[in-house]
C-alpha cells in the first residue's frame, strides 16, 4: 500500500509541477485573504494579532478546497477514473497517495500564510513546537477529509459548489482545534494547548481510517 | 482448450436499463472477434464487462478462468481496454504516462520504451505533455499505455476512430502479431472495410443480444 502511495502521490506532484496551479493561484489567493482582512481591519496590529490564528485556519480551509478540486479534476479527466480501476494499486494505496500530495501542497500554503501574518500582521512567533505539531497534523486532517470528499462529489452535478458545502462543515473541528492550538503557543489563549494538538492527532486518524476503507467503493462508484 | 471469454445468458445494466439482456459468446485463445452493431447495441458494455468494469447482474460471466460474478476485480490487471476515451494525464508526457500505468500494473517501467516503438510513437513525441498531441496520437499513446500492461485479452472499442491510413494498418498489424501469440482481441468497430480485412470472426450485437456468430475465413471463401 505504501507503495502504490508513492507511486500516486509522485504523480500528482508532477502534475502540480507542470500546472502550477498551487504556486499562481491558490498562494495568491491565501495572500489576498490575508492583505484583504489587513484592510477590513484597518491594519490594527492588535485586532489582527488578536484574530490570526482563527484567519489561518480559515484561510486553510478555503485553499484546501481549491486544492482538493484540482486533485479531483485531475483524475476526473478522460477516461482516467476507468484506467486507474483497472490498476493493481491498493485502493487504500490511492487514497494515502492523494493525501501525501495534497498535504505537501497544505504545507506550502501554512508556511506561505504563516510567513505572511508575521510580516503583514506583526505576528511574534512562540511555541514553535506547539504552532509546527498542530499546523502538521491539523493539515494531515484536511488533506485526509480533502482525499475523501473529492471522489465522492466527482460523479455529482454542479461538484464545483458541492464540494465546499459537504467539507468544510466537516472541518469545523480542525478548525476549532487548530485555532485554540495555535492561540495557546502565540500566548493569547488559557489552558493546554497539546490537548488541541491531540484533538487534532484524533479528527486526523479518523479520516485516514475512513479513507483507506471506503476509497476502493468510492472508486468503484464514481 | 478453455475458452478466454466465456458468456452464458449474461445480462448487465445500464442504471435500470438491461444494456446486455442475455448474451452467450463462447471466444478462445488467439480469436480476433469484430463486434458489430447499431450505436446502443450493447458494444462498449460487453467490453466493458469483460473488463471487469461493469458488473453481471444474471448468468455466466467468465474471463480468463475467472468468474466475474464474484471477482470482477482481479481480471482488470490481465485485461487491457482502450476505450473511447484516452485514460492519460494531459499534463504529463507521453513517456511518463506510459511508465506511470506499467508502474501501476506492476510493469517494468523500462518496457515503456517499447511500449511506444511497438505502435511507432516519434521519438519527438514521446517526450510532449498529451495535450499538444494530435487526436491520432494520442491514440497512439493510448495503445502503448496498453501495451505496457502485456494484457492476455485486447478489448478494443472503435480502435480504428480518429487514425490516418498508417495508424489504422499499425493497430491491425499489432492485433495480428498478438492473435499469432495467443492474445485474443475482441473489438467493436464501425469501420466495415477495415474491420473485415483484420478480423477471424464477426458476432453481431442488437438489443443486447448476439443475433449473428459467424467466422470470417468461411465468409472470405
Amino acid at each position: 500500500m505504501i507503495r502504490d502511495a508513492l507511486v500516486i502521490a509522485g504523480k500528482d506532484l508532477r502534475l502540480e509541477a507542470r500546472s502550477k496551479v498551487a504556486v499562481s493561484q491558490v498562494l495568491p489567493f491565501v495572500l489576498a485573504v490575508v492583505l484583504l482582512f489587513g484592510f477590513a481591519l484597518d491594519g490594527e496590529s492588535q485586532v489582527l494579532q488578536r484574530v490570526a490564528s482563527g484567519l489561518f485556519w480559515a484561510t486553510v480551509l478555503f485553499a484546501a478546497v481549491l486544492v482538493v478540486q484540482r486533485s479531483a479534476a485531475v483524475e476526473r479527466a478522460d477516461g482516467v477514473t476507468d484506467a486507474l480501476r483497472m490498476t493493481a494499486l491498493h485502493p487504500g494505496g490511492i487514497f494515502l497517495g492523494k493525501v501525501v500530495s495534497l498535504l505537501a501542497q497544505l504545507l506550502v500554503v501554512d508556511v506561505t500564510l504563516g510567513l505572511a501574518m508575521v510580516v503583514l500582521y506583526d505576528v511574534a512567533l512562540s511555541g514553535v513546537l506547539l504552532l509546527t505539531t498542530c499546523a502538521l497534523l491539523g493539515s494531515v486532517a484536511v488533506a485526509a477529509a480533502g482525499a475523501l470528499y473529492g471522489p465522492l462529489v466527482a460523479g455529482a452535478r454542479h461538484r464545483d459548489t458541492l464540494l465546499p458545502l459537504l467539507m468544510l462543515p466537516v472541518l469545523a473541528p480542525v478548525l476549532l482545534a487548530g485555532a485554540r492550538g495555535f492561540e495557546i503557543a502565540l500566548g493569547r489563549g488559557v489552558g493546554g494547548g497539546w490537548q488541541w494538538a491531540g484533538m487534532l492527532g484524533i479528527v486526523a486518524g479518523v479520516y485516514l481510517a475512513l479513507g483507506i476503507a471506503v476509497w476502493g467503493p468510492l472508486l468503484e462508484d464514481t | 482448450m478453455d475458452p478466454v471469454v466465456h458468456l452464458n445468458s449474461t445480462v448487465a445494466l445500464a442504471g435500470r436499463f438491461p444494456a446486455l439482456a442475455g448474451v452467450d459468446l463462447s471466444v478462445q485463445p488467439g480469436e480476433i472477434v469484430w463486434l458489430r452493431g447499431p450505436n446502443g447495441a450493447g458494444k462498449t458494455t460487453l467490453l466493458r464487462l469483460c473488463a471487469g468494469l461493469v458488473p453481471v447482474a444474471k448468468g455466466e460471466a467468465r474471463v480468463l478462468g475467472v468468474d466475474l460474478r464474484t471477482d470482477r476485480r482481479s481480471i482488470r490487471t490481465r485485461v487491457g481496454l482502450l476505450g473511447h476515451a484516452s485514460g492519460l494525464y494531459d499534463e504529463l508526457s507521453v513517456a511518463e504516462n506510459v511508465r506511470f500505468w506499467a508502474r501501476c500494473c506492476g510493469a517494468d517501467p523500462h518496457e515503456a520504451e517499447a511500449a511506444m516503438e511497438r505502435v511507432d510513437l516519434a521519438p519527438r513525441l514521446r517526450d510532449l505533455p498529451v495535450d499538444r498531441l494530435s487526436s491520432g496520437q494520442r491514440r497512439r499513446a493510448s495503445l502503448a499505455a496498453m501495451l505496457v500492461r502485456r494484457p492476455r485479452l485486447w478489448l478494443l472499442d472503435e480502435p480504428h476512430a480518429g487514425l490516418d491510413s498508417d495508424a489504422r494498418e499499425l493497430v491491425d498489424r499489432l492485433m495480428v502479431e498478438a492473435s499469432e501469440v495467443g492474445v485474443t482481441t475482441l473489438f467493436a468497430s464501425h469501420e466495415l472495410d477495415r474491420a473485415a480485412e483484420v478480423a477471424l470472426r464477426q458476432v453481431v450485437i442488437a438489443g443486447g443480444v448476439v443475433v449473428e456468430d459467424r467466422s470470417m475465413r468461411e465468409e472470405a471463401r
